[in-house]
């Protein structure tokens, strides 16, 4: 962690939360730990208690790489008038039946 | 002495030491070293509670005088609790609450896990499910024990002098009562003697990683089983027992 996001606190972990074999994994929230094997346990602790879990991931927050907010704007709005990356954008040609 | 008493005598123990070291544990809520601790503790605590209803009243069931899981938890005085002196110590910092938590959970992993196959369905049932969840417990503070044990100088300076306030409690986790002996031969209770060696076992293996040696055996400080209790319990139960005694019939 860089020294300027230095807490008091133990390091932050993003916690992943399976709910039923073969189902993906939903992010829960996060925790603080000393590693990643207490980062499990406190996981555990604080968002399965209600038998929301079957398995958990847990992984450094500060490893976790992400766009910026500001960003957004160039990266995602371009997509907007392009409906002709839908799939129902396109209709069946004649002679094909549903 | 009856089947039943010495049923009921063993029954009321395994309940007791649930309630007595949830009570512990729940001193902690809201004062823990950090948020995810306190519900881990608070996690742990509510699990110890709901071994305990579970004993407590199916001893209330065998004794058959109508005393409910909160008459025996309410309304007994310290003489009778039949609890380890082992769970009733206070809190002390954080490295006491992890050793005693320690120590209680490795006993009761194995307690439970010779308990699942008692010739007494319920107490099978029971010992079954609350294996899980002491796996658990042990699994939580075995992790404790090796980061402070193997932490700073100074957690390992708490951790020293945590086992040497409570290792004179651990000789009273392997004594049976004179009343188990019945019981113990039918397969319904567990000689506790046996669990001494499998207890030596798992604690030396904490122990082994952060480099400890096991403590001598010393003296061992005992009477829980008999309901002769350090003065700690009378201040635990003035606290737990306060409301139901003042407001015998407040619901909440």
């Amino acid at each position: 962690m860089s020294d300027k996001n230095k807490d008091t606190q133990w390091p932050l972990w993003e916690v992943f939360v399976q709910t039923k074999t073969g189902a993906s994994y939903t992010h829960s929230g996060s925790v603080h730990a000393p590693d990643k094997e207490m980062a499990l346990q406190i996981a555990r602790d604080v968002y399965t208690r209600r038998s929301e879990g079957r398995s958990i991931w847990v992984v450094p927050s500060e490893d976790i790489a992400a766009t910026q907010p500001k960003d957004a704007e160039s990266l995602f709005d371009p997509a907007d008038d392009k409906p002709y990356r839908l799939p129902t954008y396109y209709r069946f040609p004649k002679g094909i039946t549903m | 002495m009856s089947k039943k008493d010495a049923l009921f005598n063993y029954c009321l123990r395994l309940g007791d030491n649930s309630l007595i070291l949830s009570q512990r544990l729940s001193e902690w809520c809201g004062h823990a070293p950090i948020l995810e601790e306190d519900l881990a503790l608070t996690n742990i605590a509510l699990d110890l509670i709901g071994q305990a209803r579970e004993f407590l009243t199916y001893a209330g069931d065998i004794e058959g005088k109508g005393r409910t899981e909160d008459t025996l938890a309410y309304h007994r005085d310290a003489k009778d609790f039949r609890n380890l002196l082992l769970v009733e110590q206070p809190n002390g910092n954080f490295a006491h609450t992890t050793v005693r938590q320690f120590f209680f959970s490795a006993y009761a992993f194995h307690l439970y896990s010779a308990l699942k196959a008692s010739k007494d369905e319920n107490i099978g049932a029971f010992a079954a499910k609350s294996l899980k969840e002491v796996t658990y417990h042990l699994r939580h503070s075995s992790e404790w024990m090796l980061r402070l044990g193997d932490g700073t100088e100074e957690s390992r300076k708490h951790i020293l002098t945590a086992i040497d306030d409570l290792w004179m409690y651990t000789g009273e986790l392997f004594e049976n009562s004179e009343l188990d002996e019945a019981l113990i031969n039918e397969g319904i209770a567990v000689d506790a003697s046996v669990l001494h060696e499998l207890w030596n076992e798992t604690v030396q293996g904490i122990f082994h990683r952060i480099n400890l040696p096991l403590p001598q055996e010393g003296y061992m400080l005992k009477g829980g089983i008999k309901g002769v209790h350090t003065e700690h319990l009378g201040h635990l139960l003035a606290e737990m027992q306060f409301l139901p005694r003042a407001y015998p019939d407040a619901k909440w």
